[in-house]
């Protein structure tokens, strides 16, 4: 298959990192997890999870809020515990360590948060000292080691500067520098960029993709947002009602959504104007048009296809948003057109696309 | 009466003032504090889970906070002698003047450690943070402001409930006030007693304000 080969071919960081290590960074086997009684009552947040990120990736788990990817992360650095299934960190179960063994893996794993966490009693300098302090680092190590950080993540000259004086993607990379101040192997980001406004998002997740290439960090995201994922992460677990519901390369994901929920997240990530998006309908009355996202990648992405769409339908067809972008390292073309839902019209556009290989989405149906 | 003579007396009931207001604001905020930080870290889920004793010494907090301190001031008259070796006088009133403090400044502290989001703890925690590291390293820290805040509010109650503690013979500006200016008919004492009493509320909450800003960091602008 097409998707596959060229996934193969060009994914970044793909399996590279199996072959010398056999144990995943990160593992959940049938992992469930319920809150309040048992039975009646109480509320799993969590059922099923099945679950890697490899050594050196960037794994991302999207889901609307509620999906329980929240809990989810927590259960890798020990916040919650699972109730079912183990989750294991480098090959060391997390539920079978006691409170002082937790504080010491906790200490191997960063974390960052959608509201920093910072304390706004100490300065940016003070705050990624904070961990070291934890540990028991001594001054003049703390002091060694905290310049630098503040230097790698561009606010070597915001030492002294207080929380309250920074600006939101300041003060999450002062976050990420304190993730950052044990050395950890393992970086958690909870919905890091969700507070941030679209270009700052940029800014740290080009960061965050920095620090996963030249510190060689995995880095395991949430977020409820497909633009994070597809910018930064190499694989993608969607999670819908406590379940993961579709998993495996973005771009293939992306390419190919097979669930629902995907398919609604990336329909939220296709820049369709409010108006038209609103007016989507699932099942088409008389008159309606079809609308049909077209993915262009790999082979496919170098043919006319669209002119000879335009051909094989007539005039019909009507060109209303696309776009080029990169997905795990690769050009993604998408291009969301719309046609007569007429079942003759719709077969020969059927027809086309089996005879091209075009992989096509049926969005819905507008007036 | 002479003026001299005035201002003698009340620059010795302003001093009785003081001693029993330092001495019990003292004590009583440093018994305080760890029952209050203790009653914001105990409840189910929380750092140091202890929920049923938590809810006894809340009991206990509640009960000392709703017994009118003139009451508890004949009330514990026993505990005071045995502590001071008499019932009356300046130290004897100290007695329950610290035994009133602490839950009142308990509850406060409470309060201040409480306002802090739960995200920093979360987050000292995910450092792999002991629970006695989040207290010192984060909850106390953070909350300093309102802490001061407390330590201030503390201390103008307590130059208030000082006034009562003329009933065991404790002295201080409200006793003098009340035996001079209202039992003796002198309204000139009255007023110099109550003016001199809004100035040093007033100086107690400026400098406890000024303080509390200094360690304040949330709204600082560079």
């Amino acid at each position: 298959m097409t998707i596959q080969q060229a996934a193969t071919r060009t994914a970044p960081g793909a399996d590279h990192s199996a072959s010398t290590h056999t144990v995943p960074m990160v593992a959940f086997e049938g992992v469930g997890k319920r809150f309040g009684p048992a039975g009646e009552g109480g509320f799993t947040a969590l059922a099923d999870i099945d679950f890697t990120v490899a050594r050196g990736s960037i794994a991302g788990i999207i889901g609307r809020s509620g999906a329980g990817k929240s809990t989810l992360i927590r259960l890798v650095n020990g916040l919650e515990k699972a109730t079912t299934g183990k989750v294991a960190v480098d090959g060391v179960e997390v539920g079978a360590l006691g409170e002082d063994g937790l504080r010491g893996l906790r200490r191997q794993i960063g974390m960052i948060f959608q509201h920093f966490n910072l304390l706004s009693s100490r300065t940016a300098f003070d705050n990624v000292a904070l961990p070291l302090e934890i540990a028991g680092v001594d001054k003049a190590a703390i002091k060694a080691k905290v310049g630098p950080l503040l230097d790698l993540v561009g606010l070597g000259d915001k030492a002294n500067r207080y929380p309250s004086e920074l600006s939101g993607g300041q003060k999450q990379r002062v976050g990420i520098a304190r993730a950052l101040a044990t050395d950890p192997k393992l970086l958690l980001s909870d919905e890091a960029t969700s507070a941030l406004d679209p270009e700052t998002t940029q800014s740290i997740l080009e960061l965050l993709k920095r620090i996963n290439a030249e510190l060689g960090l995995t880095v395991l995201l949430i977020t409820h947002e497909m633009e994070v994922v597809k910018t930064i992460a190499s694989h993608v677990a969607v999670i819908d009602a406590g379940r993961i519901v579709e998993s495996g390369r973005t771009f293939d994901v992306y390419a190919n959504p097979s669930h629902e929920t995907t398919r609604t997240l990336l329909a939220s990530a296709l820049n369709l104007p409010q108006w038209l998006r609103d007016s989507i309908k699932q099942v088409p009355s008389a008159g309606d048009r079809v609308l049909v996202r077209l993915v262009f990648f790999g082979d496919t992405a170098f043919k006319p296809l669209t002119g000879r769409l335009v051909a094989e339908l007539g005039s019909d067809v009507n060109i209303l948003a696309g776009g080029i972008e990169e997905i795990g390292g690769q050009p993604f073309g998408s291009l969301v057109v719309s046609y007569s839902a007429d079942p003759e019209v719709v077969a020969r556009a059927n027809q086309f696309y089996a005879e091209t290989g075009l992989t096509t989405e049926v969005l819905g149906y507008v007036v | 009466m002479s003026f001299e003579m005035m201002v003698s007396l009340i620059l010795k009931s302003l001093g009785q003032t003081g001693q029993m207001v330092a001495i019990s604001g003292l004590l009583g905020s440093l018994i305080g504090l760890p029952i209050g930080i203790f009653l914001a870290t105990s409840g189910k889920g929380e750092l140091f889970p202890a929920p049923m004793t938590n809810r006894i010494i809340g009991l206990i907090v509640n009960a000392t906070r709703s017994t009118p301190f003139i009451i508890m001031v004949v009330a514990i008259i026993p505990f005071t002698r045995f502590v001071t070796g008499t019932s009356i006088g300046t130290n004897a009133a100290i007695v329950p003047l610290t035994i009133a403090t602490i839950p009142f400044f308990a509850r406060l502290v409470e309060a201040a450690i409480r306002e802090i989001d739960k995200g920093l703890i979360e987050a000292a925690r995910a450092m792999g943070a002991t629970p006695m590291q989040i207290v010192f390293k984060v909850l106390l820290a953070e909350a300093r402001p309102a802490l001061m805040a407390a330590l201030t509010m503390t201390m103008v109650s307590l130059i208030g409930y000082s006034a009562m503690v003329g009933a065991v013979g404790g002295g201080g500006l409200g006793d003098l006030g009340i035996r001079y200016g209202y039992q003796r008919f002198m309204p000139e004492m009255m007023l110099a007693v109550v003016v001199v009493l809004i100035v040093l509320v007033q100086l107690v909450q400026s400098a406890g304000d000024a303080l509390a800003r200094s360690f304040d960091r949330r709204n600082r602008k560079g």
